[in-house]
């Protein structure tokens, strides 16, 4: 790719950003709802553990994952399902006409995501330490911050990689993604560690393929349990290969299926 | 290669739900540098269809196609820098971003730089006279400001061929007619501005196009300026008339020699039924007349008109428009 092509595609990648961003936030009764909901979603389990007598570790436990299971929802709902959503406002059609990689769209698709859901996400994390005073026991921030960085890069590669094969899915698309909310919110441990005694080895295997475990637990060592660098090292490897392989197959997933909807003609075909 | 755009020999079937549909049956089109040319065609004629290849959204099944040289299928990227596609009756863009914060998006489609787009931004949009909506939510623009605003986007990156897909659907008399007269003089005051417009109101084709291709269940049935194509019925009779009763039947035309095609619009309204009828000879008309009055049916007005394209189709397939896309519903 040449640099003006680059210039180009990043400029597309920074517009679609921007109307995320944009977007996301000009009505602010819904930054409202989007942190106020998640907290008192929180606050249950947090009652509940205490209610049990649970270590007092596992109210961050559910914070953290509280946290980043915002992440997830906006990976599903606003990356996954974003071009069948684009394709019923006649959106998809102006992309797919327009002379640049799709490849950037999905990349301000998730940049704009993530800047949105880092802004409700950091409210949530703050007010949930805040409420229920959880105890950090942070020694290597940078370790925390680049797993998190890392979970999100590889959350978002899955999110670019569904997006292409939502792209011809009709009212399936909503269907899939309802489907993959609680199983990965059950299996990644949102609210729970995987690695405890109590779950059954077989959930801790299907767990192991999700990104969003490995990050799960690796904040959770760092942030709550005082851990360092090499006690995650294996996380951070997972993490670095579940974008590796991610990315590409993204990249390839979308070409196939926008030749395929151009073989059958399904490319813009709405109201399936 | 001459022309800036070029179908050879395009077929393009899709899947049925009982058998495969044959969309376009071998359709060969040639559009010059600066032409405004039309595809004129009932629905689901293939209109569609055609632009949708045109425009890299969809692959020919048989033929290739090429724009401004290039390949749709084969150089795909090549042709989407010089092209843009408006539908009407379509709104892209997002509902809670202002006019011109949507058309300042899609200008980044484009890489424009954030000043030309601004000032092309402010232009397309006085020049269709929607600047005082430009910090309205398109949410909240009418369906002929939507439009406006479409076409505006279409206008942003100023495409060499504009792809109109039946750009004045829905709209009302007063907005089509400004649309038109700006798509016109657009592609005048471009020079090389060249425009591919789909309709089916022959009226649009009439007035805005150089050329004209006639299309009917995915074959061109004619291709030429819409004058030309009128006075290729010259030697024929088109006679109008109009009776009172929204259930007469002229049904009888069918078996009565030297009638080339008819059309007729019925309307519940006024209860009366417009027939209009293409004769080789005046003469027979008074047979027809003679039908009618055995009906016991009111005539309301008859005479002869001119020619118009509507004509040209009722002459090339024997109906009219609404009896042709009642034919190709029920297929």
């Amino acid at each position: 790719m040449k640099r003006d092509e680059v210039l180009h595609n990043l400029k597309a990648a920074y517009a679609r950003l921007w109307v995320r961003i944009k977007g996301g936030n000009r009505e602010p009764e819904w930054l409202a709802a989007e942190v106020v909901m998640p907290v008192i979603t929180l606050s249950a389990y947090i009652f509940l553990y205490k209610m049990v007598n649970a270590p007092s570790e596992y109210a961050g436990f559910v914070i953290i994952g509280g946290t980043m299971m915002a992440f997830w929802s906006n990976v599903l709902w606003n990356m996954s399902a974003q071009f069948y959503w684009e394709k019923e406002i006649g959106n998809l059609e102006v992309y797919l006409v327009a002379p640049i990689s799709r490849m950037a769209i999905l990349l301000g698709m998730a940049l704009g995501g993530f800047v949105n859901t880092a802004l409700r996400a950091s409210a949530v994390f703050i007010a949930g330490i805040l409420i229920f005073q959880v105890p950090m026991v942070l020694h290597e921030p940078l370790t925390a911050f680049l797993i998190f960085f890392l979970t999100i890069g590889a959350l978002y590669a899955l999110g670019m990689m569904f997006a292409s094969l939502f792209m011809l899915y009709g009212r399936e698309a909503w269907h899939t993604a309802n489907l993959l909310q609680e199983p990965i919110q059950f299996l990644s441990g949102t609210y729970f560690p995987t690695t405890s005694q109590v779950v059954p080895q077989l959930v801790q295997l299907l767990s192991s393929l999700i990104p969003l475990t490995f990050g799960l637990d690796g904040i959770r060592r760092v942030a709550i349990l005082g851990q360092g660098i090499t006690d995650v090292w294996l996380h951070i490897i997972a993490l670095a290969i579940f974008i590796l392989v991610l990315l590409p197959l993204a990249r390839l997933a979308l070409r196939y299926m926008e030749n395929l909807g151009k073989k059958e003609g399904r490319l813009t075909l709405r109201w399936q | 290669m001459s022309h800036i755009v070029e179908t050879c020999d395009i077929v393009r079937v899709f899947k049925g739900h009982d058998k495969p549909v044959k969309a376009l049956d071998k359709v060969s089109i040639y559009i010059d540098e600066g032409e405004i040319f039309g595809l004129l065609g009932p629905n689901g004629a293939g209109k569609t269809t055609l632009i949708k290849i045109l425009t890299t959204l969809l692959l020919p099944t048989k033929g290739e196609a090429y724009v401004g040289g290039f390949s749709v299928s084969k150089e795909a990227h090549k042709v989407r820098q010089m092209i843009s596609l408006v539908s009407g009756g379509e709104t892209p863009g997002y509902g809670i971003l202002s006019a011109s914060e949507n058309l300042w998006f899609f200008s980044q489609l484009y890489g424009l730089s954030s000043s030309s787009a601004k000032a092309r931004i402010k232009q397309l949009m006085t020049d269709l006279e929607f600047d005082e909506y430009a910090k309205t939510r398109m949410s909240k623009l009418s369906t002929g400001y939507k439009q406006r605003l479409n076409l505006a986007r279409g206008l942003l990156n100023n495409p060499k061929v504009l792809f109109l897909d039946e750009p004045t659907l829905g709209l009302d008399v007063l907005t089509s007619k400004k649309l038109r007269a700006y798509i016109v003089d657009w592609a005048k005051r471009e020079k090389e501005g060249t425009v591919l417009l789909t309709t089916h109101y022959m009226a649009e084709a009439d007035e805005m196009c150089d050329r004209v291709a006639i299309i009917d269940r995915g074959r061109i049935l004619a291709c030429d300026s819409p004058l030309r194509l009128k006075q290729k019925l010259e030697d024929n009779f088109i006679m109008k008339v109009e009776v009172s009763s929204v259930q007469a039947d002229f049904s009888f035309v069918d078996d009565m020699k030297g009638v080339i095609g008819y059309s007729q619009t019925r309307s519940i309204q006024t209860d009366t039924t417009s027939f209009k009828v293409m004769l080789t000879e005046e003469k027979i008309f008074s047979k027809i007349m003679l039908k009618l009055k055995e009906q016991n049916l009111k005539i309301l007005s008859a005479n002869e008109v001119e020619p118009t394209l509507e004509d040209v189709y009722i002459s090339l397939v024997g109906r009219g428009f609404e009896e042709g896309e009642k034919t190709t519903h029920e297929t």
